[in-house]
């Protein structure tokens, strides 16, 4: 072959061997050009200037002291004497054990000898579940111990339930022991 | 008679191969800093000629790789205070923007001092940038009058050294980053066609100022709910009750937060319209009656949530501004965490009703109910927007949760945690191109995001422990 040849043929084979490069994969698309705007302003000169602005934020309104119209400080003390026990629960469960129903018994004599008692149950679990779902598990707690309450005869009027999840452990430490005790219907007195 | 063959054409097949070497090894997997061609290579590259009338508007790479940008700091033009700090503050946080999406290289801030600043749009030394390797330059001016700032904007092809976008913007001063986040969102939708996030908020709840509940029982540290920019600045508190408030999430137009509180003594779902200063509970909670975990419709009109309001957990959907409840699930199992579909049709959701929680999806009339992962614990279902038809979760995977996606057309599932502290509470960014979620791996319960790869982890938080994130439109 004359180099002439021998040349024209490496041009060749270089355009076959770019042609492959840039189809073998794909450079970045060249997006279609947007339809030029009504304005005669092109997409690389500024027309009028955009107002760059976010609304600000009204702040919050501090919440009232004691919304709920409790007499905070004398349930308070009473509370704190924790008159009526808790329950306990099996992981990832709303089953009262013998244990649990023992303890319902006694809260609920305790409940019939106070008759203007009323009561809310909160149920709480360990952390091991999500967040989400313990809200929902914390509530299926607290309703299995309302229901159990009522079948021993206390009024349902008297008692209030509420879960809190995995929001306030008993005991914040992550081993089982502690897990066993967040795990529980706890009682509070929220009037008298 | 042997041939040898010209040595002038042995040149162009080398080059060949290095450039099919190059192309291939960065064909798959989002941008890397792309490997630099011997220079004779690149000299053989013959652009297609510009027409006369053709203008062409989208920078690119080299063949096979991404564009590579650089962002200096802008062109103070003075006229007040702070016109200096301003114009280093928006490139900076412009870079970062840019860089969230992966579209675009960018080139480290840290290797641009030895170009020369230019002090106007005419004076760039073009030459020296795309020594640097640059393809695109984003430059602009900041000047101030009186109050008000103008920010000039424009990206520059370096190689034509003509500007193919060109954006003027004025406002105060007092959020210099939020101009950044305006021009790349601007620029994102431009060059890619992509709706960026750069302006987007993140909302959350936080324990963080230490407060403690009112009420009977002591030593109940409660949470507030956050809001937060994308990347983690302009942190502040939307809620003071001094009572549990979880789980927010953000309107269909970024006007409200909605949450589940407790400041009444028992879990209401909340809508704060942020702007307004106005609360209002479309649930309508009592001491008796408990609504949680609320999300909002793609389309701003509904409000699904869990309720206790007929015996056990349920999953219910109201108008946003109340009224017109629909029940979607009637099962004795717990139902709960519900997320909706891109087009607002159907709901996915937490079930126990098989034994542990898994996710479910229903349409939003309450039919075709169907089970859609097998995990040993599932939760948190959140559905991606469009043009992604996948929904993430929280699944169980030893002692604590990672995040997987499940596709809704194959059923193909991916993990995009591995391990690394318990992951959960997992929330779309409004491109679908991220998610927010919430990780123990450092210790405390934090805000992380994370692109929908596994890649490119941001922590977003670090004051006291934080939770259930959500992505505003």
């Amino acid at each position: 072959m004359s180099s002439r040849i021998a040349r024209a043929l490496a041009v060749v084979a270089l355009a076959a061997g770019l042609a492959g490069a840039c189809g073998g994969n794909e450079p970045p698309v060249v997006r279609p050009t947007p339809p030029p705007p009504p304005s005669p302003t092109a997409p690389d000169e500024p027309g009028d200037a955009v107002l760059v602005e976010e609304p600000p934020v009204v702040p919050p309104e501090p919440m009232l002291e004691d919304p709920a119209g409790l007499d905070a400080r004398s349930l308070d003390e009473l509370n704190r004497e924790v008159p009526l026990q808790p329950v306990f629960f099996p992981y990832d469960s709303n089953e009262i054990a013998e244990e649990g129903r023992a303890v319902l018994a006694a809260n609920a004599e305790l409940m019939e000898t106070y008759p203007s008692w009323i009561v809310t149950i909160e149920g709480h679990c360990d952390e091991r579940g999500t967040v989400e779902y313990n809200l929902a598990l914390g509530e299926r707690r607290a309703l299995a111990v309302r229901s159990y309450l009522v079948s021993l005869g206390i009024s349902g009027d008297r008692l209030r339930i509420v879960s809190y999840g995995e929001e306030f452990p008993f005991d914040p430490r992550s081993v089982e022991e502690a897990w066993a005790q967040n795990r529980r219907a706890h009682f509070v007195i929220t009037a008298k | 008679m042997t041939r040898t063959r010209p040595a002038r054409a042995s040149l162009p097949l080398t080059a060949v191969a290095a450039l099919l070497a190059g192309a291939a090894g960065l064909a798959t997997g989002p941008p890397a800093p792309p490997a630099r061609e011997a220079p004779v290579a690149r000299a053989l590259q013959t652009p297609a000629p510009a027409q006369p009338s053709e203008f062409e508007l989208t920078i690119a790479g080299d063949p096979g790789t991404p564009p590579r940008f650089a962002v200096p700091d802008f062109i103070d033009l003075g006229g007040g205070e702070g016109t200096a700090a301003a114009a280093a503050t928006i490139a900076e946080v412009l870079w970062d923007d840019l860089e969230f999406e992966r579209e675009f290289y960018m080139i480290p801030r840290d290797t641009y001092a030895s170009i020369p600043a230019a002090r106007s749009f005419e004076t760039i030394p073009f030459d020296r940038w795309r020594e640097l390797g640059a393809d695109g330059l984003v430059i602009g001016t900041v000047r101030l009058n009186g109050d008000r700032i103008t920010v000039q904007v424009r990206l520059f092809n370096i190689r034509s050294g003509r500007s193919v976008f060109g954006k003027e913007y004025t406002g105060s001063l007092t959020n210099p980053r939020l101009y950044a986040h305006t021009i790349a969102d601007e620029i994102h939708q431009q060059q890619r066609g992509l709706r960026g996030v750069a302006r987007t908020k993140l909302t959350f709840s936080s324990d963080r100022d230490g407060e403690q509940m009112r009420g009977p029982v002591d030593d109940r540290n409660i949470k507030e709910v956050y809001i937060s920019d994308y990347d983690a600045a302009n942190q502040r508190r939307l809620t003071v009750n001094r009572s549990l408030n979880i789980t927010p999430v953000w309107s269909a137009d970024g006007r409200a937060v909605a949450y589940t509180s407790y400041r009444r003594g028992f879990p209401d779902i909340y809508v704060s319209r942020i702007f307004e200063g106005v609360l209002e509970t479309p649930a309508g909670g009592t001491d008796r009656i408990h609504n949680w975990l609320p999300a909002w419709s793609p389309d701003g009109t509904r409000i699904a949530f869990t309720s206790n309001r007929d015996g056990n957990p349920e999953i219910y959907v109201i108008n946003a501004e109340g009224g017109n409840v629909r029940r979607l699930t009637n099962h004795p199992a717990i139902d709960s965490t519900p997320t909706w579909s891109p087009a607002g049709n159907q709901v996915a959701f937490t079930s126990d009703r098989s034994g542990r929680p898994q996710i479910y999806i229903v349409d939003a009339d309450g039919l075709n109910l169907r089970r859609l992962t097998s995990e040993s614990y599932a939760d948190r279902a959140t559905w991606a927007p469009a043009p992604f038809n996948e929904i993430a979760y929280a699944a169980r995977n030893g002692p604590g949760y990672d995040i997987k996606v499940f596709d809704v057309a194959s059923g193909a599932i991916r993990q995009i945690t591995f391990g690394i502290g318990s992951n959960e509470s997992p929330a779309y960014a409004p491109n679908g191109r991220h998610l927010a979620f919430t990780s123990t791996r450092s210790g405390k319960s934090q805000i992380y995001t994370i692109a929908r790869d596994g890649k490119d982890l941001r922590q977003i938080t670090n004051a006291g422990n934080n939770f259930t994130p959500a992505w505003s439109p």
